[in-house]
């Protein structure tokens, strides 16, 4: 794909923020939400587990993948819909939320993020106990 | 919007498209490739394409794609694919924040090169991304003449 080299050129792993925001895709991501907390599901096609980051940062979410795809030694690109490997995007989560028991899992290129409301902030019912 | 494409003749257009779109990440913040439901058909999932002088590949992002439903066929130099998208378990009585991905059924179509081996097409689907190979037929690569 075109910006590959621009990517590869950097040897290190780790994604350079500044660098790499310019050219990042921000992901298509559907969220709801209900008594028990957020679910979260974004798209990124190409991305495998060891390709992904997911940070949470104070009251900031950020998920980033680099997606990879398998070409063949001196393919010449025809049609590019994509042109850009990484994909990355933020988001403010509210303090009713407890991200240290977020659930993630991806498959197929569909990153699920699960991150239940704290306890307090869950309505629960009361049992009444008759005496 | 072109679905259909031959080797020949698209580097001009190419070249302004690809400026558009690069004008479009830099400048604003909307995603590269949006699912939305009442544009044509044949713009999602988004597609790469690539050739060499062996084969033409094919990348289709697709997340969550139905592998059942999936419908890979050939006829005459038409390659047409055709798939649905698996929807999530998402919980009752939920309030949505953000819907932007895009659902359901699509199909796009692609003509191949004159000299693609119908008979020699190979299908993968990893991460999210569908990868079709169209194999070249062997009489088209260069070959040496050699002159007495």
């Amino acid at each position: 794909m075109r910006h590959t080299d621009k990517m590869t050129a950097n040897k290190s792993d780790k994604m350079q923020e500044r660098h790499d925001d310019v050219y990042a895709i921000r992901p298509a991501v559907d969220i709801y939400e209900d008594e028990k907390g957020i679910y979260l599901y974004a798209d990124m096609p190409g991305v495998s587990k060891d390709r992904l980051e997911i940070k949470v940062d104070g009251d900031s979410l950020s998920i980033a993948g680099r997606a990879e795809i398998d070409t063949p030694e001196n393919m010449a690109s025809q049609h590019t819909d994509v042109s850009t490997t990484l994909y990355r995007r933020n988001f403010t989560l509210s303090s009713e939320l407890d991200d240290e028991k977020a659930d993630a899992s991806l498959k197929d290129g569909v990153l699920t993020l699960h991150i239940p409301r704290r306890m307090q902030y869950q309505t629960r019912k009361i049992e009444v106990t008759a005496c | 919007m072109f679905t259909y494409f031959n080797n020949s003749n698209r580097g001009l257009y190419a070249e302004f498209r690809r400026l558009e779109r690069e004008m479009d990440q830099l400048f604003s913040a909307t995603p590269l490739f949006r699912g939305h439901r009442s544009a044509a058909q044949e713009t999602y999932p988004p597609v790469n394409i690539g050739t060499t002088d062996e084969q033409v590949d094919i990348y289709l992002f697709a997340p969550a794609l139905d592998l059942d439903k999936l419908d890979i066929s050939i006829h005459q130099n038409k390659l047409t694919i055709k798939g649905s998208r698996k929807p999530e378990q998402i919980p009752a009585e939920k309030k949505v924040h953000r819907k932007e991905r895009a659902y359901g059924d699509f199909q796009r179509a692609f003509t191949l090169p004159d000299d693609a081996d119908q008979e020699k097409v190979d299908a993968s689907y990893r991460d999210g991304v569908l990868h079709v190979s169209v194999h070249r037929k062997e009489s088209s690569k260069p070959r040496q003449i050699t002159v007495n």
